[in-house]
């Protein structure tokens, strides 16, 4: 089976290459759907196909770059990105990724750089799955209290509005964003943007994974300004952390061109597909697909402590995260696949009516 | 809001620290070579600018992968649009 394997001429280990087609395709399609580059699955599916820590993050910052750019362009298309909220969080997002890198170099200087990534990502995922499961819960409380007073759920109610609370601290300058509706102080997104891109550099991920629910949670944007805003950022920050990591010299670009090539073609299916899939419920399976990275991580640090089923563990930990990205991007694409006949044959149904 | 503050803040200092003490500690990156004998073409040539200088290298990245997602992007938009889906306008989807 030596032919399934690549040898990455940087990194200098071999690789399963169709995995990196899956995590590429996949990354592009959840990312150009819920907003997100992907990087929360990404760099701990290249650290468990086999690269080493400091190379998943950098590889998987280069790569998310692109698909990013992309999908911000679709999104503007649509006039989902507010720029004005998006150029203000750049500077806290730039300065807080490159601390991040730095902590990265040091903790692979010393050694630890596997065990504190895999952790980080363990206690980000559980908190990440928490923080949907508990929205997913409190939106659907309110949807049965509603029907029981016998009015109308608004349709952009979120489970938790923390950002009321947070709108209320009005150090200026306070601004109004026009595109999101909010007005709050222009330190709210700022701050965010550097908690998000401290997290960027230290796990590799473009930032959607906290930057998302912070825009709608903490900031109060609707759910489609979010996504789009976030991938402005996301696309912004990614270029200077393809940059800066290429300059420490912890990118493999032949893996990044590979899932590039599926990613740039995922991340135009999954932006199309938001407008066909309609509901709060599409959160439940990105949850689920949360718990299953987390799981897989779990297997990769039990696989480190006991070498005696590593080779086990490591492949079942391989198997798992490509399972939930694969069975994640199938389901987006049949939805995009059912909006699409759909929105052919109204089209068609339109003509022949004369319309 | 202020208990908030006051719980969040050994966290939101373990978060500024840690950065710092990374500044701090000093000291050089592992360096790596890649080594270029084992592949064809533009594996090697890259390979090679590896190990001559990261710089150029960071800045051919931020100039080839968006072109390169740019030119599959506007591949895919065009054969979306030939298909037939309206990619300009959309009825607003809260998911």
């Amino acid at each position: 089976m030596d032919w399934l394997h690549i040898l990455m001429p940087v990194a200098g280990v071999p690789i399963f290459w169709p995995g990196l087609v899956i995590l590429g395709l996949g990354v592009g399609m959840i990312g150009g759907f819920f907003g997100m580059g992907g990087g929360w699955m990404v760099t701990p599916g290249l650290n468990i196909l086999g690269f080493p820590m400091a190379f998943a993050i950098g590889t998987d910052i280069v790569q998310m770059s692109g698909p990013s750019l992309i999908s911000t362009l679709r999104h503007a298309k649509f006039g989902n990105v507010d720029y004005k909220l998006g150029a203000i969080m750049v500077a806290g997002t730039v300065s807080g990724f490159e601390c991040g890198a730095q902590l990265i170099m040091w903790l692979e200087r010393i050694g630890r750089v596997d065990t504190y990534v895999r952790s980080g990502y363990l206690i980000l995922l559980t908190l990440i799955a928490c923080l949907v499961f508990t929205d997913l819960a409190k939106k659907r409380r309110k949807d049965r209290e509603a029907i029981a007073m016998g009015r109308k759920l608004d349709a952009l109610a979120t489970g938790i509005e923390w950002h009321k609370t947070l709108h209320k601290i009005r150090i200026p300058p306070v601004v109004h964003f026009r595109k999101a509706g909010i007005r709050c102080s222009v330190w709210l997104p700022v701050l965010v943007g550097f908690f998000t891109g401290l997290l960027a550099g230290m796990l590799g991920i473009g930032g959607g994974l906290v930057r998302m629910p912070a825009l709608i949670y903490l900031v109060g944007c609707p759910t489609h300004v979010a996504v789009g805003t976030d991938l402005f950022e996301v696309a912004i920050s990614g270029l200077y952390g393809a940059a800066s990591y290429t300059y420490k010299g912890r990118t493999e670009m032949l893996a990044a061109v590979i899932m590039l090539l599926g990613a740039s073609v995922g991340a135009q299916i999954g932006s199309v597909a938001t407008k066909y899939v309609k509901g709060y419920g599409i959160r439940l399976f990105f949850g689920i697909a949360v718990v299953g990275c987390a799981l897989s991580i779990v297997l990769k640090l039990i696989a480190a402590a006991y070498p005696g089923v590593r080779g086990l563990l490591n492949g079942a930990a391989t198997l798992l995260i490509l399972g939930f990205v694969g069975a994640l991007s199938l389901y987006i694409f049949l939805q995009f696949l059912r909006g699409v006949r759909r929105e052919l044959a109204m089209k068609k149904h339109m003509v022949e009516a004369g319309v | 809001m202020r208990n908030w503050w006051v719980r969040l803040r050994p966290a939101a200092c373990m978060f500024l620290w840690l950065p710092a003490k990374a500044l701090a500690e000093g000291g050089h990156p592992l360096v790596l070579v890649a080594d270029s004998r084992r592949f064809p073409a533009w594996i090697a040539w890259w390979s090679n600018l590896y190990n001559e200088s990261h710089l150029y290298l960071a800045l051919l990245t931020v100039v080839v992968i968006p072109a390169l997602a740019l030119v599959m992007g506007k591949v895919t938009d065009l054969i979306l649009s030939r298909i037939g889906i309206n990619l300009k306008s959309r009825v607003l989807a809260e998911h």
